[in-house]
């Protein structure tokens, strides 16, 4: 990245709602190219965006995204890890096909995505991958051990990563959301959501703007010595 | 692919690798020029490099989509990155 953020490529994946939509929206409008992509189509629409309908679990597909980008572009600045999906539900009711999903989503997924950005990010010798784990892992949260259990590799992933990556230039961090009023939480019942916001230090649900405060500062090319961390939201 | 086709892809990467190098640190490339372990004169960083630029050849001049990825990549017995000659072996059973 040369200078502002303005110039960057920066590929956001699961754009089609909630925190990915956000993001892509605020940076098209700081002036990014932004590339996104969900199995569902979006409502985006500008001339810096461009999208394309995938599985993430795809190898195959996420793959041809990547050839696409180095056609196109040579290379992508920042990597935002966002597509996921969550789990709530006892272990002793959880079917193994849940399990499997939940990892090949959240874990496998985000590990393809970085190993190809940094494909390319090393090219340039800089790089800003973001991934995406939550507050569920600090605070243990009952029914919710597949999906805290897959956001706690994304923290292994992210620290290894960070130390595997720093050759080439690329940081790697991750941020926890509190619960966020997007789709992922909208089935959780309303006293499960209460219960764990008077967990946290500062009691009130999240957004996705406090998200983008924290994706802003890794992103940063002035964080150039930050990596491996994981920032959680609303003191925990 | 030709065996020989995949040397020339291998050695030309070789020779981008060479460029950014000073005349001391220079690979001298052969097939037993060693690529992985204590005899290479490769770095861990310089072996990415090479392995993944000779993937992204064989992606763009070869029209082939491969991802150089292997369980056995850090293996100091059978790594099948240890030296040129085992990678191209390692290529040729993998593309053909
Ligand atoms: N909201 C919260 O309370 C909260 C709290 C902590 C952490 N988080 C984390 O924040 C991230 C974003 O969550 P969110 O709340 O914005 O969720 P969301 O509203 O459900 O959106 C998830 C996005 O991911 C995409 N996605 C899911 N599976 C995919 C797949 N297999 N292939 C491609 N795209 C896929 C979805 O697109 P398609 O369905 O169209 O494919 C969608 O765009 C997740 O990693 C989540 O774990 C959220």
């Amino acid at each position: 990245m040369s200078g502002s953020i303005s110039e960057s490529i920066v590929l956001i994946t699961g754009t089609s709602r909630g925190i990915g939509e956000y993001l892509a929206t605020r940076y098209l409008e700081a002036g990014c190219r932004v590339i996104g992509c969900s199995r569902s189509k979006v409502s985006l629409d500008s001339k810096n965006y461009t999208h394309f309908c995938l599985d993430i679990t795809d190898e195959a597909a996420v793959k041809t995204l990547f050839t696409s980008i180095r056609k196109q572009y040579k290379h992508i600045d920042i990597l935002v890890n966002n597509a996921g999906i969550a789990s709530l539900n006892h272990s002793l009711l959880t079917p193994m096909d849940t399990v499997s999903k939940v990892f090949s989503t959240n874990v496998f997924a985000s590990f393809l995505f970085c190993r190809e950005a940094a494909k390319l990010m090393r090219k340039n010798k800089f790089g800003r991958i973001v991934n995406f784990t939550t507050v569920a892992v600090p605070f243990n949260l009952e029914g919710e051990a597949i999906y805290a259990a897959s956001k706690s590799a994304v923290e292994s992933l992210t620290k290894v990563l960070a130390r595997e990556f720093a050759d080439f230039g690329i940081t790697v961090n991750a941020v926890g959301p509190t619960p966020i009023d997007t789709n992922l939480i909208k089935n959780v019942p309303s006293e499960k959501i209460s219960e764990l916001v008077s967990r946290q230090a500062i009691k009130r649900k999240g957004t996705a703007a406090d998200v983008k405060n924290v994706v802003d500062f890794f992103i940063n090319d002035t964080s150039d010595f930050i990596t491996g961390q994981v920032v959680y939201l609303g003191g925990v | 692919m030709q065996r020989a086709a995949l040397l020339a892809i291998v050695e030309s990467v070789v020779d981008e690798l060479n460029e950014l190098k000073s005349e001391q640190e220079k690979i001298q490339f052969s097939e037993d020029t060693s690529l992985y372990g204590q005899s290479s004169p490769l770095d861990s960083v310089d072996l990415v490099n090479l392995l993944l630029a000779v993937e992204e050849q064989l992606e763009d001049e070869h029209d082939i989509s491969f991802t150089i990825a292997n369980e056995k990549a850090m293996s100091m017995r059978n790594s099948p990155f240890k030296t040129v000659s085992t990678l191209i072996d390692y290529l040729m059973s993998e593309l053909n």
